[in-house]
């Protein structure tokens, strides 16, 4: 007899995910990995330098809480809102998105970067999260 | 319930002098609780089964992935070919091609004789994924790991005892070390607190930094995966078919001696029979 049982609550992330997260690992560029909720649930050593954060003192982070650590605007000056941002897209959407913006980093320094996210959905067309990687544009805006 | 090892060996089946102790058939396990049998893997063990079981007319057949050392024996499952039985095939679910498609491409000619879809018994294949259910009296889990191709592992409870089987696995890519956090370990679910694990040790950690990529543990690998999930004995499994009896003795001997785990360790045997 087979019966299907109720979904089970998981532990550990999904295969996907954690793959992410192993390729993240061994990038030089800034990824970050977040999940359906927008929680940040890795970002690598070279996004620390973004947050202003390590990953090992902060740990998963929720929206609401790493969205605030830079402040995002447009090339005049307008600030960007949260769903204008291409990880928030791909979370909307589930579809790969791209953008660039100004960003202002701790030192108060602003910085152009480029953001190209993509959804994690596996094999089982299961939403899993999405991934963003970053990169600067130009030299520093002072 | 019961754990029989029909087969150990990975890659490929060996015969030789130098290996009839582990044994040379590829990965298959007979998992049984009274009137009640599951087989894990259709590797060339298979042909192992006892006689008696084969006499049943239901036959749960489930699949952790498609490589061929997995497979190489389901051509040779005699049920396959008995018009009065009920074979259930199942395995992970892909994004493109059907299982059924998946397994049809060697089942069927110039590989093999008959093609599957021709085999007399009544014939399912079910496609799994991050899934939980019950089969034959046993609750199983099934979650994606890490291996080349899609691939998932099995957690089979049966009351109050569980076993794990990840025969192919490489829980961390191109590291030794496994993440200290068990959110982000490879097959955690299927580990955590379980009686028996049955893991993927095909490499010494020499042989694995020249096979990063390749799918699969090092001994050491293995060890630290059971240690952070709480496992209570660790049996290590898909033998390389390069290391013959003395080879294996010597790597797993090695492997000990320089390590304090707490919960059994031993190597897989063909034959081998546990009780949980």
């Amino acid at each position: 007899m087979i019966v299907t049982l109720n979904t089970r609550r998981y532990m550990a992330h999904d295969i996907e995910i954690i793959l992410s997260r192993q390729l993240a690992d061994s990038l030089s560029v800034p990824v970050f990995i977040v999940d359906t909720d927008g929680t940040l649930l890795f970002y690598n050593e070279p996004a620390e330098y973004i947050l202003g954060k390590r990953f090992v003192d902060t740990g998963a982070m929720p929206v609401a809480e790493w969205s605030t650590l830079f402040q995002p605007f447009d090339d005049d000056g307008n600030r960007l809102l949260p769903k204008e941002l291409p990880l928030v897209k791909t979370l909307y959407r589930k579809e790969p998105a791209h953008g660039s913006f100004w960003i202002k980093s701790l030192n108060g320094s602003s910085h152009k970067i480029s953001v190209t996210s993509f959804p994690i959905i596996g094999r089982a067309k299961k939403f899993s999260g999405a991934v963003a990687i970053f990169w600067t544009d130009q030299k520093a805006k002072e | 319930m019961k754990i029989n090892l029909l087969g150990t060996r990975g890659s490929h089946p060996i015969s030789n002098q130098e290996s009839v102790y582990y044994g040379g058939s590829t990965p298959c396990i007979q998992v049984s609780s009274g009137q009640h049998q599951i087989i894990l893997d259709a590797g060339t063990g298979i042909v192992n089964l006892r006689s008696s079981r084969s006499e049943k007319k239901e036959h749960h057949i489930l699949l952790t992935h498609l490589h061929m050392d997995h497979i190489q024996g389901l051509g040779f499952f005699e049920p396959l070919f008995d018009s009065e039985s009920e074979v259930h095939i199942w395995g992970p679910v892909s994004s493109q091609d059907s299982l059924f498609d998946r397994l049809q491409r060697f089942l069927s000619p110039p590989l093999f004789p008959l093609s599957l879809r021709d085999v007399p018994c009544d014939l399912h294949v079910h496609e799994l994924a991050d899934e939980k259910f019950t089969l034959q009296g046993f609750t199983i889990f099934t979650r994606f790991i890490s291996h080349p191709g899609p691939t998932i592992g099995f957690r089979i409870q049966n009351g109050e005892k569980s076993m794990a089987y990840i025969p192919d696995h490489e829980p961390m890519i191109g590291s030794l070390d496994i993440y200290a956090d068990a959110n982000w370990l490879s097959g955690y679910d299927l580990c955590n607190n379980c009686d028996l694990l049955i893991h993927d040790a095909q490499y010494s950690t020499e042989k694995y930094l020249k096979r990063v990529g390749w799918g699969h543990s090092s001994i050491k690998h293995a060890a630290e995966l059971a240690k952070a999930c709480g496992a209570k004995h660790l049996v290590l499994f898909h033998h390389d078919p390069s290391h013959t009896d003395e080879m294996l003795n010597s790597l797993f001997e090695k492997f000990i001696d320089g390590n304090d785990y707490t919960f059994p360790i031993e190597l897989a045997r063909e034959g081998m029979e546990i009780d949980l």
